[in-house]
């Protein structure tokens, strides 16, 4: 029985990693540029809007545990 | 062969070389301390295991809708891309320590010692250092070659691509018989990092209905991009470490965001 819970936890740690933000973040910029682009307005700008804004955020997020740390 | 097949092949090739040398440095310590048939045996156990997988998921992956294999494997490769990304970009920054293969040899024999006596036959130590270390490391890259190559039907193309970089690495490591400490892993795995978060985001916005101006020639300024932004954030991590107060600045560079499941 751990092992049938354990294996989906491994899935989700191996795919999602230390950082589940940042995937969330991933899915709700493709859905938002499946959105856009169903709108029928020109969405590949959303991608990268995205992606530089999660890693920033990322970083952000990753600064703020050494701060408290340091 | 086409601009992505080769952004494919150098993507694979490179996270497929770094992966190695960090599962080579395992390998070397069980082999050296304990016993170097039973670490090998570890080693061809998780390589059939590897090449099941990919073997396994392969066709499944290519049977999907375009558009629908294309989202999956974009956000996939995003996710992964940006932990890569930003691993390397803080150990650019100082602010997360570097694989030190030399140091981590070290403490994995120094671990082997102390598991006991050696027995005479098999060594179910060595077996399973060697066999977790080769199947943890090897995963990421089995998931790279998996959704590259899907993505692109080119999963024999990327599956040739790790395999060369294994081929380098065991030669380099037979011929050097030492950890491979003067890899430069850290830049390896920001260039993986921005692969594969570019090829992610084309991917991903292709998948989800947006087209690329220029269709796959966006690649071209995708890259570049991503790399020049990667950079920036480095370079104003940096400064901002070094601008910062000396209680805030951590005297020992250590994982930031936690333990990573991923090795990136």
């Amino acid at each position: 029985m751990t092992r049938v819970r354990g294996f989906p936890l491994a899935v989700w740690e191996f795919v999602v990693g230390d950082d589940w933000r940042t995937a969330i973040g991933v899915a709700l910029a493709l859905a938002l540029t499946a959105l856009v682009a169903a709108a029928g307005v020109s969405a590949w700008w959303v991608m990268p809007l995205a992606v530089f804004a999660l890693l920033a955020l990322s970083l952000r997020r990753a600064m703020r545990g050494v701060s408290r740390r340091g | 062969m086409s601009g992505a097949e080769i952004g494919l092949a150098l993507s694979v090739f490179l996270a497929c070389t770094v992966e190695a040398v960090e599962a080579l440095t395992i390998v070397l310590a069980v082999g050296t301390t304990r016993s170097w048939s039973s670490a090998l045996s570890g080693v061809g156990a998780a390589t059939l295991a590897l090449a099941a997988i990919v073997a396994a998921l392969g066709p499944a992956l290519t049977s999907l809708p375009i558009d629908v294999l294309r989202v999956i494997v974009g956000g996939l490769l995003l996710i992964f891309g940006l932990q890569w990304l930003r691993k390397a970009i803080l150990r650019a920054a100082g602010l997360k320590a570097k694989h030190d293969e030399q140091q981590i040899y070290e403490d994995e024999a120094t671990a082997a010692r102390a598991a006991g006596t050696k027995p005479s036959g098999f060594d179910g130590y060595a077996f399973t250092i060697a066999f977790k270390g080769v199947l943890l490391e090897g995963l990421e890259v089995a998931f790279i070659v998996l959704t590259f190559g899907a993505n692109q039907h080119r999963v024999a193309l990327a599956a040739a691509a790790a395999g060369f970089a294994v081929l380098v690495v065991v030669g380099a490591g037979v011929a050097a018989r030492t950890p491979l400490a003067k890899v430069p892993e850290n830049t390896m795995k920001f260039v993986v990092g921005v692969m594969l978060s570019s090829f992610g985001m084309f991917w991903g916005a292709e998948g989800a209905g947006a087209s690329w101006p220029g269709g796959d020639a966006a690649l071209l300024a995708i890259i570049p991009g991503v790399l020049i932004v990667a950079v920036a954030m480095a370079r104003i991590l940096t400064r901002t470490v070094h601008a910062a107060p000396l209680e805030q600045v951590p005297t020992t560079p250590a994982d930031p965001a936690g333990q990573a499941p991923v090795s990136a």
